[in-house]
């Protein structure tokens, strides 16, 4: 299967364990991802925060190079970018295009978020079937965050307050899913470099949770949620004056540990926060 | 929150319409917004005070306020709203109004935080994450406050850390169409 592939800035750089599970798993599954050529920033927060119009701009000129390319689907990774791209395309379709420096060429393919997509029922099929070793003890929460479900109307989500792509990732792969109500509270992203005080409550709270409920790791598909959560746990933990210490993975990692491609602990080996240990004592880390 | 309502100015709400539709207008002040938010405890006025002041004209009170600022763009609020206004819209509306108009941010570090991405993306039409963050610290100021309360000394850690885990790449990506960016970059006026 061949679809359109925007992977986003941070892919590049600070989220390249992200972007080597995803092409390790594409791989695996014989999905051949055609990057946008010459694609750029999606302008992200920055962008919609103090420049309405370039939001629109940035996010559309990508689009258009999207549609020159032939396939019907057009994966993404991040949600930011999903999220920007869906915003984009709904507005430059929408009452007032005149407003914009730019106009839509082509029919565009379809904006879809990468973990949805993986969540459809065939490529649930699909991947089951690569399944070598379920990921079976292994109980966590999925944390879908906020971009990839709000708002519905440019998401076109329908489990916006209770989504369910990644929990039935997770157990399609063998290891449990725990109901819990933090699934789309705000981790406080956008806010980490400027705020960190704030991220510190918002984090801490989905630590406390997650504990609560009982599980032993976070699922997530967003860097963004992965960074905040990852990277700063031990800070958080020294505010909070508790241990959490819950690996944060991507559900591609979990994908590739399950189905055994090659380089999960390479895409691992980037994290801040131990991802290993837990893996080890449930005896599921052996290529 | 209690304020003081002065000098309205009616024009502001017609003003604001102008960008959006926000449907400002169509609040009943039934407070679902501002009991979904998040980081209401980070803010001077809550969401819907914001709305509503929107609404009574009190131009200087919105543009000032830290809310708009320390808003983390969840859109709970918008998704939430059984009036469909554009909450989260339309706090970006403002941020951006108060830019062009010169009301100072009360936080400073989130408006240079934004404008140091915009000037990242503007060089080559992707960002470049290992310039942004030490530019960042450098502009905002970050940098003396790290130093000041100690915090500098995890954050040194965790920077080296994700340097040897090759997480902040060498050498930036440059794209063909950087002019074209460039070009949608460059009209805005800066804070
Ligand atoms: S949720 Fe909507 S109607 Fe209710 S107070 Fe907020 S803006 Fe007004
Ligand atoms: S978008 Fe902003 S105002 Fe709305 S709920 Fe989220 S943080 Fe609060």
């Amino acid at each position: 299967m061949q679809v359109t592939y925007y992977p986003g800035c941070s892919l590049q750089g600070t989220a390249r364990d992200y972007a080597e599970s995803i092409l390790g798993i594409c791989a695996s599954l014989d999905i051949q991802l055609a990057e946008i050529p010459d694609w750029n920033c999606c302008g992200a927060t920055a962008a919609h925060s103090i420049d309405h119009r370039a939001s629109i701009e940035l996010a559309g000129r990508t689009l258009n190079l999207a549609a020159k390319l032939p396939h019907a689907d057009m994966l993404v990774p991040c949600p930011m970018c999903f999220n920007r791209l869906k915003t984009a395309a709904k507005t430059l379709l929408g009452d007032n295009p005149q407003r914009y420096g730019i106009k839509l060429e082509g029919p565009l393919p379809q904006i879809r978020d990468l973990a949805d997509f993986m969540a459809t029922e065939k490529m649930l099929a699909a991947t089951a079937k690569q399944v070598k070793k379920p990921l079976a003890g292994l109980k966590v929460v999925c944390y879908y965050g906020c971009m990839a479900s709000r708002p519905p109307e440019i998401t076109g989500a329908k489990d916006f307050e209770d989504p369910q792509a990644l929990d039935r990732i997770v157990e399609n792969l063998g290891a449990t899913p725990i109901p819990w109500p933090f699934k789309t509270d705000c981790c406080g992203a956008s806010q980490v470099l400027s705020r960190l005080d704030i991220v510190s409550q918002l984090v801490g709270k989905l630590y406390d949770m997650a504990q609560r409920v009982g599980a032993q790791a976070i699922v997530v598909s967003c860097q963004m949620c992965q960074a905040n959560l990852d990277m700063y746990q031990q800070k958080i933990e020294a505010d909070w004056g508790r241990r959490f210490s819950l690996p944060v993975y991507y559900f591609t990692e979990l994908i590739g540990l399950a189905c055994n491609v090659k380089g999960v602990k390479d895409w691992m080996s980037r994290h801040i926060t131990d991802p290993f240990s837990l893996l080890q004592e449930l005896d599921l880390l052996n290529n | 929150m209690s304020q003081k309502i002065l000098n309205p100015d009616y024009r502001l709400l017609e003003q604001i319409e102008a960008q959006g539709p926000f449907q400002a207008a169509a609040c009943f002040q039934c407070r679902k917004c501002t009991n979904g938010c998040p980081v209401t405890f980070a803010m001077d006025l809550y969401p819907d005070d914001v709305i509503r002041l929107v609404i009574l004209g009190q131009q200087e009170t919105v543009l000032g306020c830290r809310t708009i600022w320390v808003c983390a763009a969840c859109e709970t609020c918008t998704t939430r709203c059984p009036n469909d206004v554009k909450i989260a819209e339309l706090m970006d509306c403002l941020k951006e109004m108060a830019v062009q108009e010169g009301v100072p941010s009360p936080q400073p570090q989130i408006l240079t935080l934004h404008e140091t991405f915009l000037n990242n993306i503007k060089k080559r039409g992707r960002v470049y994450e290992t310039t942004l963050l030490p530019a960042y610290l450098l502009k905002s100021g970050k940098l003396l406050e790290m130093w000041n309360s100690g915090t500098w000394r995890y954050d040194l850690k965790l920077g080296r850390q994700m340097f040897s885990k090759g997480r902040l790449p060498l050498r930036p990506q440059s794209i063909k169409g950087k002019k074209e960016v460039r070009k949608i970059l460059t009209r805005r006026k800066q804070g």
